[in-house]
């Protein structure tokens, strides 16, 4: 038997993935015609739950969950429908269950009213309180069968197979549920039992024979095995009358030659094609890969020299080699994939609790949900992407009353989709609010004294100060996005994921927040350029073009401004060298290299260097682990002579470059 | 490589001590995990004049603090005979570029002197104390909480 406390951490990330699904059959039961399967998968869903917490004695959730669970099988057996007086209560108390659950497992305390007050809901939707605490196991299950051709027993023959043990079922508590029904005789046939040395946990031999008899529905029985027929072979046959006390050895006459896979069992499903593997192994494998890419390179380099690149034979080997890498690399990224899913799905929640605490009617759209980025990404995309739908609830979205008097309709759409794009991932949250005050905005900031009064500022730098530290447009901190968090940490987050934020919104008709990602925290396409002695990589997806200027290309701007003029457009030049403060001068500008780069802003810029040496995927290392974030890099790698490279962030450059031109502008003016 | 030291008894320590520009100084032996000789680091750009860049120290990306500088020397030209003391403190690697280590001291807390106030030198807030030996000798202890910069998050 594992560990107790290994068990009971499976059952939380069990609990997670149920949660996750319940969630996602209570927004389908939302739809008109939704599938029956959708209210039996949420019910299951409590089910299962409710089974874990009781084998770890976690009461209260016990006691939660199969108050819930009541009240889901009112509409699973269509008794009650799931309009729009019963989902509600059923998304509170999906929240709630979800809070039990995170409470139970940090052994914290629980908002013990807040419990109440929803069990009082849930019961007011039962119609009937039923007994308190009662927490058996068995479902209230009201669709009785017809009477008159009910059976006076049954003979019940179980035998779970590994998989029912692995998902943490008790024969224990199925037999006295069936105990529950009626009179019963229970035996374990041991005929099959194997001697206890060559006993082994994956082949269950363990069988049980009941007899039940009393006036017993057959769909209570089911109800019973409800969970477990994947997993059991069960074979369940009715008695007639006066044979339900016959001996014993007659009965078991027919099932001593039964099929070890009696026809009314269901074939056991093949072993799962999943396995659940700790983050850290995988990332362990994607360092080696990492690695292994290094010593490559650095193997083709020594090949190079020693003058045996001409060697078909050594050129091919490295070839196949560097595929295969490149392979692998790829395949434990995938590894890593994770569909967004999981993030939007609880953002369902963040939006109905923004929507409950501000009073504002709000709907949540998601797209591309099944867009798939870095496991780890996932997990700290939760809090960014939580303040933002909470900031769209509280600020971006007009009350009912402005939404009506602009014409708009009473309720307002949030909208959460994913894309892939060239090589990144690019989430947004869009509102179809009122857009961004810039006026208040602008007054905002100058009563803040993050910009001095009169400074000459694009509609787009206006929506930038949104994410200066220290800014907020309340007046008042709100009860739901006044958490000391402001989109100042939402971009600080979405930086450290070598991501970034963009705003764009127009007035009267909402604000989009644009968050772009890269695929994976671990590789980055790169192109290596030359600065002076040093050796600098430039993410490729920016790189639109290179080119080496020509004199005539070339134009001054002012006393040290420079631009170069490329098809009708003027796109202004920035040193890299010299941003970066290297000791050594940079080649004049028709010796060096120009490297056209798009920003996500859509800015141009043209970026100087002394030359570029080569394009290849490189093994991105942070360097704000050991020492903190540098200006216009974002993170460095190490190349084949083991040496250290720094990765440019193209957007920081070009920012920082372009506001050194204000600043400098403004001084001279 | 230095690896596991037996716990002293009570009030003693063991030091690493080295030497820069004719003066002897000394780190706790607990902070130091090994020492490396120099290798040309990659120069981060805006960093203050005594990080003299990173290097890579089996995959990870180390910033080299160069100790002359730091406590007002004037900056090292470092040449192989240099030395880089890796040191961990309080989770993050770093280097620190000193001129030569010159050996394994241990110290009573009887030797420890508090550092005088020498107002102008800029070395002093960077110490933690002073251990004074019957031969003359002094080591000044490294503070590390004082000397690796603070540059972490923006």
């Amino acid at each position: 038997m594992a560990d107790m406390d290994e068990l009971r951490s499976l059952f939380f990330v069990e609990c997670d993935e149920l949660m996750d699904s319940l969630a996602a059959g209570l927004r389908q039961m939302e739809a008109p015609g939704h599938d029956k399967e959708t209210v039996h998968a949420v019910f299951r869903a409590v089910h299962s739950i409710k089974g874990g917490a009781a084998a770890f004695g976690l009461s209260t959730l016990v006691t939660f969950a199969h108050r819930f669970e009541t009240a889901l099988d009112l509409i699973r057996s269509d008794q009650r429908a799931a309009d729009g007086q019963v989902l509600p209560v059923m998304h509170r108390s999906a929240d709630c269950l979800s809070d039990l659950i995170t409470a139970a497992q940090h052994d914290a305390p629980h908002d013990a009213a807040r419990i109440a007050a929803l069990l009082a809901e849930l019961d007011l939707l039962i119609g009937t309180k039923p007994a308190a605490d009662q927490t058996g196991f068995v479902p209230i299950t009201l669709d009785l069968a017809p009477f008159e051709d009910m059976p006076s027993g049954y003979l019940i023959r179980f035998t779970p197979d590994a998989a029912f043990y692995r998902s943490g079922n008790d024969p224990y508590a199925l037999l006295t549920a069936l105990r529950r029904l009626g009179h019963t005789n229970t035996l374990v046939i041991q005929d099959d039992l194997p001697p206890l040395s060559d006993w082994s946990a994956d082949q269950p031999k363990l069988c049980w024979q009941v007899t039940l008899t009393g006036d017993i529905a057959r769909a209570d029985i089911d109800t019973v095995f409800e969970f477990v027929e994947d997993c059991a072979a069960l074979q369940i046959t009715p008695l007639q009358g006066d044979t339900a006390f016959a001996p014993i050895s007659i009965a078991l006459e027919p099932l001593a030659i039964a099929p070890s896979q009696p026809e009314t069992a269901k074939p056991a499903p093949e072993a799962s094609a999943t396995i659940r593997v700790s983050l850290e192994r995988v990332d362990r494998l994607m360092n080696m890969i990492g690695e292994l890419v290094i010593k490559e390179a650095m193997l083709s380099r020594v090949i190079q020299t020693a003058g045996l690149a001409q060697d078909l034979d050594v050129t091919a080997g490295l070839d196949a080699i560097r595929q295969l890498a490149g392979d692998i690399q790829e395949s434990v990224m995938a590894i890593r994939a994770q569909p967004l899913k999981l993030v939007f799905q609880r953002m369902h929640r963040i939006l109905r609790e923004a929507a409950d605490a501000t009073g504002k009617p709000v709907q949540l759209i998601t797209l591309g949900e099944q867009t798939e980025v870095d496991k780890t990404m996932i997990e700290r995309l939760m809090d960014p992407l939580t303040h933002m739908i909470r900031n769209a609830v509280d600020h971006g979205l007009e009350d009912e009353v402005t939404r009506q008097r602009r014409g708009k309709p009473p309720q307002g759409t949030i909208t959460l989709s994913a894309a892939h794009r060239s090589g990144r991932v690019q989430i947004e949250v869009a509102d179809d609010g009122g857009g961004i005050d810039r006026v208040r905005v602008r007054q905002i900031a100058e009563d803040r004294g993050l910009i001095s009064p009169g400074t000459q500022l694009t509609p787009t730098e206006i929506d930038q100060l949104l994410f200066l530290p220290g800014f907020s447009s309340k007046a008042e901190v709100s009860a739901i996005s006044g958490r000391g968090v402001g989109l100042d940490v939402v971009r600080r987050e979405i930086m450290a994921l070598g991501g970034r934020v963009m705003i764009t919104s127009t007035e009267g008709h909402g604000t989009t927040f644009a968050i772009t990602l890269p695929l994976t925290l671990a590789v980055l396409e790169g192109m290596l350029v030359q600065l002076g002695a040093q050796t600098m990589v430039l993410p490729i997806t920016s790189v639109q073009e290179t080119l080496r200027p020509t004199a005539a290309e070339l134009h001054h701007l002012g006393q040290s401004g420079r631009m170069i003029s490329n098809r009708g457009d003027l796109i202004p030049i920035i040193s890299l060298g010299a941003e970066f403060g290297h000791p050594e001068p940079a080649r004049p500008l028709t010796q060096g290299v120009l490297i056209i780069v798009e920003t996500d802003t859509h800015k141009r810029a043209a970026l100087h260097v002394d030359g570029i040496i080569d394009q290849r995927q490189v093994v991105i290392k942070s360097i704000e682990e050991n020492y903190g974030r540098v200006a216009g890099v974002s993170a460095a790698t190490i190349l084949g002579d083991g040496k250290i490279a720094l990765i440019i962030d193209p957007e920081e450059v070009v920012l920082a470059a372009a506001s050194d031109r204000t600043r400098t502008l403004a001084a001279s003016a | 490589m230095i690896t596991s030291i037996a716990p002293n008894s009570a009030g003693k320590s063991d030091v690493v001590a080295f030497k820069l520009a004719d003066q002897d100084f000394c780190i706790d032996i607990g902070l130091v995990r090994e020492i490396r000789g120099w290798a040309p680091a990659t120069l981060l750009p805006h960093a203050p004049d005594y990080i003299k860049g990173v290097i890579n120290l089996r995959g990870a990306v180390v910033a080299v603090v160069d100790l002359a500088a730091r406590l007002g020397f004037g900056p090292t030209a470092p040449s192989d005979r240099h030395v880089i003391i890796i040191v961990l403190y309080e989770g993050r690697v770093v280097g620190l570029l000193a001129e030569l280590v010159s050996d394994i001291v241990t110290l009573d807390e009887a030797q420890m002197r508090a550092v005088p106030d020498i107002a102008s030198d800029p070395s002093r807030e960077f110490l933690s104390g002073m251990a004074t030996f019957d031969d003359g000798r002094i080591l000044r202890k490294i503070d590390l909480a004082q000397l690796l910069p603070r540059t972490a998050g923006v």
